[in-house]
């Protein structure tokens, strides 16, 4: 519902994103000359996530994300992060891309729901980009680049009202509603339960400048308060230490959207179990969609400000398996439920006569008419680039 | 002066609350406010239930044993814009002749038979005026006499006149008062010569309008807010309760705007609120997963308004978007939350 919803979930889903790769990256064997091995790892994960974070943080890119719109669906969403992860040498299959999406989702899905106040989500969005300065710190250009989103971040966020940002969370909410995909660090931490749903706990701070609850006051006519009652709430709620900041550097004070991968704890999702209220979920994939003619035209544009780095001369794209074997990655996509496939834009998947008509008849106008201003190299890579998902 | 609470039944009726069995949904809630309507048949032994999913509405009715009887889903009107189709809120608006089931979108406004068979009236908001950045939407329904109110994100409250039978609905004023998104709006029959506020508006911005409804519309008095959204507002007996997201709950003398309850009910933000009229009681529900009933009252030597904790629920990992009391006297209640396909239900009967 809200419209300035879009740049919170891209950049705090790319956040997510860059935590998980660079995860894997590190422990990530790559071959090569046993004499140069650490030094050549070190440097393509660097240039890994200096690509992918320079194309995240395209300026025109930025420009046209903070526009205010309505979030278009899961699917043309999934589709640029499928482009961004492949802005650099690295390269992902189906099975681990998917892997990917569901993990980044889930995390800012809890992270959202936990957040003790609708603004906190902003500051979520902070402690995403502090870590994402951290990576590319060594590369002052691309930091620049995220210091201009910060600002403008600030500039568009900082005075919106309480109410506006209890529509944006609501927004993301409806956004993420029904997914319940088993996060394997989750589940340990106890944060979520076996059945999917986050564990919401009774206890903790109440937001920065809210009471904890306990207290009935009474006031008279003249407002003197005349009374005080306590009750028993049921919760063990503490008053919030100190406020976040919201500027440029400071202490965020909320955890929630800092990097909780470490090499150490690896990534895992069930698939199992999950399968049960995916109805509306299933509905939206197979009805015709009137709005795919939309969700292209907002797809080129986004694809126009981003500039994607082809590799150039003779090194090959490298592999990255976000399974700890090729087997188990081989089996994930063999057995993935046919319900939680990320239909992306794709023509050939689509099983549904009709929907395969219609989206050809609208490749095709979108092709001759819709975007003049794309080069016709441009237009090929996006099309050939939803051919082949 | 600090009172301890005590523990335990302070009067016979008053008991411990236990679950009784869910209804189950097709389509989990969304994570809107005042996600539940709830519409007692009781010379029918039948109770109504609405949930809001998204782009569906479901409504369902069950026995007083929650064994469900009867279900359907209510599609949003066909989008011509851009923008999917989300329905904001359901709710059933009892008038003196006839039920009305009404629906708000980011369309508009639907209007439908009570059972949801038909759909009798419809309204398209008129985006004219928005901003880009601005979200166009219906939001807050009430009846109020022979009218149905409903507001709007511009602040505006649309007054429809309803016929006793029939489609020949019109909009008949709008009245001015808010500038934020409208919340919730609530109202009860005009209580005597004396009490002559019997509506309630409330906004994104916390500010409520006091109204004394038609033919003509009186704006009485104004409530400022305090920097947190009012989600949910509730109108017994010329109190005026209002629940904040701050998870505060205040309670005003609806004549004069006066505060005279301030009560630290919940840790986040309260979604909803809901009155059984007849004995006074008031439940307020929260997304930190708590439901809490109160009783209000006012004190027969001064009349000042006093209000006392009955109960409290823990909803365990449920951000709850609805509650509504499912009976007369306020000793059962149902609740939605956000992710769930399920209609919970309790009963200290």
């Amino acid at each position: 519902m809200s419209m300035r919803t879009l740049p919170l979930l891209f950049l705090n889903l790319g956040g997510e994103m860059l935590y998980i790769l660079d995860q894997r990256l590190r422990a990530e064997n790559i071959p090569g000359d046993k004499a140069r091995k650490d030094e050549w790892r070190e440097m393509d994960r660097k240039r890994v996530m200096n690509d992918i974070i320079s194309t995240m943080f395209n300026r025109k890119f930025m420009e046209g994300l903070f526009k205010p719109q309505e979030l278009y669906s899961k699917k043309t969403l999934r589709t640029v992060y499928d482009r961004l992860a492949h802005a650099s040498i690295m390269r992902l299959n189906q099975a681990s891309m998917d892997k990917l999406y569901d993990l980044m989702t889930m995390a800012f899905k809890y992270q959202v729901l936990l957040c003790p106040c609708p603004k906190d989500v902003l500051l979520v969005t902070f402690n995403h980009l502090d870590a994402i300065k951290g990576f590319i710190r060594d590369s002052p250009n691309i930091l620049h680049q995220v210091d201009e989103t910060f600002r403008l971040l600030i500039e568009v966020y900082g005075g919106l009202s309480a109410g506006e940002f209890q529509q944006i969370r609501q927004t993301l909410l409806i956004f993420f509603q029904d997914l319940h995909i088993r996060v394997s660090i989750f589940l340990k931490d106890k944060v979520q339960n076996s059945n999917g749903r986050f564990v919401l706990p009774v206890c903790g701070p109440v937001p920065w400048g809210t009471e904890v609850p306990g207290l009935i006051r009474v006031f008279n006519n003249k407002g003197e308060e005349v009374k005080k009652i306590e009750f028993k709430h049921g919760g063990h709620y503490v008053t919030a230490p100190k406020e976040g900041s919201f500027e440029l550097y400071g202490d965020r004070v909320l955890k929630l959207g800092t990097n909780m991968y470490s090499v150490n704890r690896p990534v895992e999702t069930h698939m199992s179990g999950t399968s049960k209220n995916l109805a509306s979920w299933t509905q939206e994939s197979i009805a015709p969609n009137p709005l795919a003619k939309e969700e292209l035209n907002f797809l080129a544009r986004l694809m126009g400000g981003m500039e994607i780095k082809k590799p150039s001369g003779p090194e090959p794209g490298f592999p990255l398996n976000l399974f700890t074997t090729d087997e188990e990655e081989e089996q994930a996509a063999l057995t993935r439920p046919e319900e939680l496939s990320y239909e992306v834009i794709n023509i050939q998947a689509t099983q549904d006569q009709q929907r395969n008509e219609e989206l050809a008849r609208i490749m095709g106008e979108f092709e001759i008419t819709e975007q003049p201003r794309l080069s016709s190299s441009k237009g090929d890579n996006l099309l050939a680039m939803m051919d082949e998902l | 002066m600090v009172a301890a609470d005590s523990e335990g039944p302070k009067e016979p009726g008053v008991r411990m609350f236990h679950r009784e069995r869910s209804i189950p949904l097709r389509g989990s809630a969304a994570a809107l406010c005042n996600n539940l309507s709830v519409l007692q048949l009781p010379a029918r032994s039948l109770t109504h239930f609405g949930v809001v999913h998204g782009p569906s509405t479901q409504l369902l009715s069950a026995d007083p044993e929650g064994v469900p009887l009867a279900q359907r889903q209510l599609q949003s009107k066909e989008s011509t814009r851009v923008s999917p189709p989300l329905i904001t809120q359901v709710h059933w608006c009892v008038l003196p002749f006839r039920i009305l089931l009404v629906l708000t979108s980011n369309l508009g406004i639907q209007m439908y038979e009570s059972d949801g068979s038909f759909m009798v009236f419809c309204h398209a908001l008129d985006s004219g005026d928005a901003s880009p950045a601005q979200a166009v939407f219906a939001r807050g329904i009430a009846a109020s006499g022979h009218f149905i109110c409903v507001g709007t994100w511009s602040g505006r409250v649309l007054v429809f006149d309803i016929p006793a039978k029939g489609p020949n609905i019109v909009l008949s004023k709008e009245l001015a008062g808010h500038q934020t998104p409208i919340t919730d709006i609530a109202s009860e029959p005009a209580q005597g010569q004396d009490c002559v506020a019997d509506m309630v508006t409330a906004d994104d911005s916390g500010l409520l309008c006091v109204w004394r409804s038609g033919p003509e519309f009186t704006l009485l008095t104004r409530i400022p807010g305090f920097g947190v959204p009012c989600p949910s507002v509730q109108l017994w007996q010329g109190i005026i309760a209002a629940g904040y997201g701050n998870g505060q709950l205040h309670l005003y003398e609806a004549a004069t705007g006066t505060l005279h309850v301030q009560i630290n009910a919940h840790a986040r933000a309260i979604c909803a609120l809901d009155l059984a009229p007849e004995v006074g009681k008031l439940l307020s529900a929260a997304e930190d997963t708590f439901v809490h009933i109160w009783k209000l009252s006012r004190n027969p030597e001064n009349g000042y308004i006093e209000v006392e904790h009955c109960h409290g629920e823990c909803v365990t990992d449920t951000q709850v978007c609805g509650a509504r009391f499912c009976d007369l006297s306020g000793s059962s209640f149902a609740v939605t939350g956000y992710d769930l396909a399920e209609i919970l239900r309790f009963s200290s009967m």
